[in-house]
C-alpha cells in the first residue's frame, strides 16, 4: 500500500488523475465571500480550479419590466437599486438618457452638482469595494478604516439628499434640490479625512507582504481578453487602456474639470487595488474643482438681487413695506428645503415638459397648478418624441449604459440597463480557471460585483 | 471617424444588407438585414478604419406595442458597438419576426455576447443560432415564457416554490 496516492486514499481506490475524478464544489449562492448571491459552480482537482461556471440571477427583480409600467420620473427609485454603493451616478445617468431622448439641456449648476456628487459616490463605491476585498485576506483594520471614511461622504449625501443609501436624488431635467448651505466647507473637511484615511490603508496594504502575495499575478485576465468581454472600468484600465468615458465622452461638467485617468498594466487583482487608490484621489480632485466652479453665487436674493435673510423679509411685510413681495424668496417649509422657486430655477431646466413647477408656483398661480397637473396625470408627464437614445457614463465599475425607447406616451418603451459588472462577471471563470481556490476570493473581491446592477 | 462617415461607408459596403440609416439624436444607427448581420459586425470590428473591438451592450426591444409597427417585424436586436482606439460608436440593429425570432450568434467575434445573448434568449425568446450554451441567464430553467415581452403581463408568478398562481 506504499504506492496510494493521497487522492486514492481519500476518495477511494481507482482515483485517477481525469477529470471524471474532479472534486465539484458549489460557492454560493449564500456564502461570506460572494457578496450579494451568485453561485460558482467549480471544478477542483485538488485545490486548483479546472473549470468554473458562474450563475447569476438569485437578484433579478425585473427592473427593465418595472420602468415601462410607470412614468420616466418613476424609473428614478428602481435606478438607486441598481448599484446601491454609489446610486447617485445611477441616477443622472438615467435621468441624462431621458433628456437626450428629449433633446433638452440642463442647468449649469445642476451639470456641476451632478460631477460632484457622482464623484462622491465613486469614492464611497471604490472605498466599499477595497474595504471589503482587504477584509477578506484577513485585513479587518482597512474595512474598519474605509467603512469610517465612507461614513463621512456618507453624511455629505445624507445632507444634499436626505438619504443614505437610497436617495432618489436626480430627475429628468435636474435635480430634486439644491445643494444645503455650507456645502463646500463639509466637503471639503470630509474629504480631509478620506484623504488621511487612504494614506493609511496605502501604508498598511500597498507593499505589505502578505497582501501582495495574495493579489500579484492572480486573478490576471489579458489586454485582448478584457476587450473582447467589454469589460470598462477599472479593469479596463488596469491593463493599461485607458479609457474611461468621463474622458472620452466628456458629459455634464467633466470637460471643465482637470483630473488624470490612472492606469497599471499587468491585470492582475493588485493592479485593480492600484488604480482603485488612485482613483479615489482624482474623484475627489473633480469633486473639489465642481465645488469651486459651481455657479450660482448665493440663491436668497431680494429682486434687486441682493442677499437676503427671509426673517427680515416678513418683518417688513408686517410693517406694509409689500414693495415686490412677489419675488420674496419666502420658506414655505423647512422640508422643502433646497426645493424653494430661486433654488429650483437654478438646479432644473426651464422646460415646462418636463420638470415639476416649485411648490409656490404650483400653489400661487392657476398656470402653475395646470402645469403640474399636466405633468402629474395618467396619459400626460414627460412624453419623448418616438425614437431611441444610448447614453453612457463613467459608473463606479465601469461603462453605465442607459438605452431608452420611447413610443411617444408618458411611459418609457423599454429602458435597458447596460450594467458595468456584468462583462466581469462573464469573464470571472476566465480569471479564475486554473488558479487556487483560495485566489477565487481575492478574485472576486477586484471584480466588485453588486448584486442589485447584474441581476437587475 | 464621424458617425456619418461610418454610416455612408457600410452603405457602400454592403448595399444590399443595409435596410436604413439614422442618427437620431446623435445615435448613428443602422438597421441590417439578418442574412448579412455577421459578415457586417466582422466587418465592423476588423476593418481598420472602424475597429469597433468592444461590443458594448446586446439587447432587444419587443414592438408588439409601438404605434405604427404592430404589424411589422416584432423584434429588434440591438448591438451597441464601440472602439476604444478610435473612440466612435455605433448602434446596429437587426429586425426578426415573431416565428421566426432567430438570429446568427456573434460569440466567435466577441465573447461577452455569450452571456449578452443568453439573455436577450431569456427575456425576450429570440434564437441565436449557433451559440454554444443556450441557457437561460437570468431567469431559471423551469420558467415559463420570457418576461420581457410585451405580452407577458408584469404581475405573473411563477414561484419555483410554494402555492402556484
Amino acid at each position: 500500500m506504499a504506492e496510494t496516492t493521497t487522492r486514492a486514499f481519500m476518495l477511494g481506490e481507482g482515483s485517477g488523475t481525469g477529470s471524471g475524478q474532479n472534486l465539484q464544489v458549489g460557492v454560493g449562492p449564500a456564502h461570506p465571500a460572494m457578496h450579494g448571491i451568485i453561485r460558482i459552480n467549480a471544478e477542483l482537482d485538488g485545490e486548483v480550479i479546472r473549470k468554473a461556471d458562474v450563475e447569476i440571477g438569485y437578484l433579478h427583480r425585473a427592473f427593465e419590466k418595472d420602468c415601462e409600467v410607470g412614468g420616466y420620473n418613476n424609473a428614478i427609485p428602481y435606478t438607486d437599486r441598481l448599484n446601491y454603493v454609489s446610486p447617485l451616478i445611477n441616477n443622472f445617468a438615467y435621468a441624462s438618457a431621458v433628456e437626450k431622448l428629449l433633446g433638452i439641456d440642463v442647468t449649469e449648476r445642476c451639470k456641476f452638482i451632478r460631477t460632484a456628487m457622482s464623484e462622491i459616490s465613486r469614492v464611497c463605491d471604490h472605498l466599499t469595494c477595497v474595504g471589503a476585498s482587504a477584509m477578506e485576506l484577513g485585513a479587518f483594520t482597512v474595512f474598519l478604516y474605509m467603512i469610517k471614511a465612507r461614513e463621512f461622504l456618507w453624511e455629505l449625501i445624507e445632507d444634499v439628499t436626505g438619504a443614505r443609501l437610497t436617495i432618489s436624488y436626480g430627475r429628468v431635467g435636474g435635480v430634486k434640490a439644491d445643494l444645503p448651505e455650507g456645502f463646500a466647507p463639509k466637503v471639503a473637511e470630509a474629504f480631509k479625512q478620506t484623504r488621511e484615511v487612504l494614506d493609511e490603508v496605502h501604508r498598511l496594504l500597498t507593499g505589505n507582504r502578505i497582501f501582495m502575495d495574495r493579489m500579484v499575478g492572480v486573478g490576471r485576465l489579458s489586454r485582448e481578453e478584457t476587450l473582447g468581454y467589454a469589460i470598462t472600468g477599472p479593469l479596463l484600465r488596469a491593463v493599461g487602456v485607458g479609457y474611461d468615458v468621463r474622458r472620452a465622452h466628456p458629459h455634464w461638467a467633466y470637460d471643465r474639470v482637470e483630473f488624470e485617468v490612472p492606469t497599471q498594466k499587468d491585470g492582475d487583482n493588485y493592479a485593480r487595488y492600484l488604480v482603485r487608490m488612485a482613483e479615489m484621489e482624482q474623484s475627489m480632485r473633480i469633486a473639489e474643482q465642481a465645488l469651486a466652479q459651481m455657479p450660482g453665487g448665493a440663491i436668497n436674493v431680494d429682486f434687486e438681487g441682493r442677499p437676503i435673510d427671509p426673517a427680515a423679509y416678513v418683518d417688513q411685510g408686517k410693517q406694509g413695506k409689500t414693495e415686490g413681495l412677489l419675488l420674496m424668496p419666502i420658506r414655505l417649509s423647512p422640508n422643502l428645503q433646497g426645493q424653494n422657486r430661486p433654488e429650483w430655477e437654478a438646479v432644473n431646466t426651464r422646460d415646462k415638459r418636463v420638470i415639476l413647477p416649485p411648490k409656490e408656483t404650483a400653489y400661487g398661480s392657476i398656470e402653475g397648478l395646470m402645469n403640474h397637473f399636466m405633468l402629474i396625470m395618467e396619459g400626460y408627464g414627460i412624453r419623448p418624441p418616438q425614437g431611441e437614445a444610448y447614453f453612457a457614463s463613467e459608473g463606479a465599475n465601469g461603462e453605465l449604459g442607459f438605452y431608452v425607447v420611447s413610443d411617444g406616451s408618458d411611459r418609457p418603451y423599454r429602458v435597458r440597463c447596460r450594467p458595468p459588472c456584468l462583462p466581469p462577471v462573464a469573464a470571472l471563470h476566465r480569471m479564475i480557471e486554473g488558479e487556487m481556490i483560495g485566489d477565487l476570493v481575492p478574485t472576486f473581491g477586484s471584480v466588485n460585483m453588486i448584486g442589485g446592477e447584474l441581476d437587475r | 471617424m464621424r458617425g456619418d462617415e461610418i454610416l455612408q461607408r457600410l452603405r457602400d459596403r454592403f448595399a444590399g444588407a443595409i435596410v436604413e440609416t439614422h442618427d437620431h439624436r446623435g445615435d448613428h444607427t443602422a438597421v441590417v438585414d439578418r442574412a448579412g448581420l455577421v459578415d457586417v459586425l466582422r466587418w465592423c470590428r476588423d476593418e481598420p478604419e472602424l475597429r469597433f473591438d468592444v461590443l458594448m451592450d446586446l439587447t432587444a426591444v419587443d414592438y408588439l406595442k409601438y404605434p405604427g409597427r404592430e404589424d411589422g417585424p416584432r423584434f429588434e436586436v440591438v448591438y451597441h458597438l464601440f472602439s476604444v482606439g478610435h473612440n466612435h460608436r455605433l448602434r446596429i440593429k437587426v429586425r426578426v419576426d415573431e416565428d421566426d425570432a432567430q438570429v446568427p450568434t456573434a460569440v466567435d467575434l466577441w465573447p461577452i455576447a455569450n452571456w449578452l445573448e443568453r439573455e436577450v434568449w431569456d427575456m425576450f425568446g429570440v434564437r441565436f443560432a449557433g451559440h454554444p450554451d443556450p441557457r437561460r441567464l437570468l431567469m431559471y430553467e423551469e420558467f415559463v415564457g420570457h418576461a420581457l415581452r410585451k405580452d407577458y403581463p408584469i404581475n405573473r408568478r411563477q414561484p419555483l416554490i410554494g402555492p402556484k398562481q
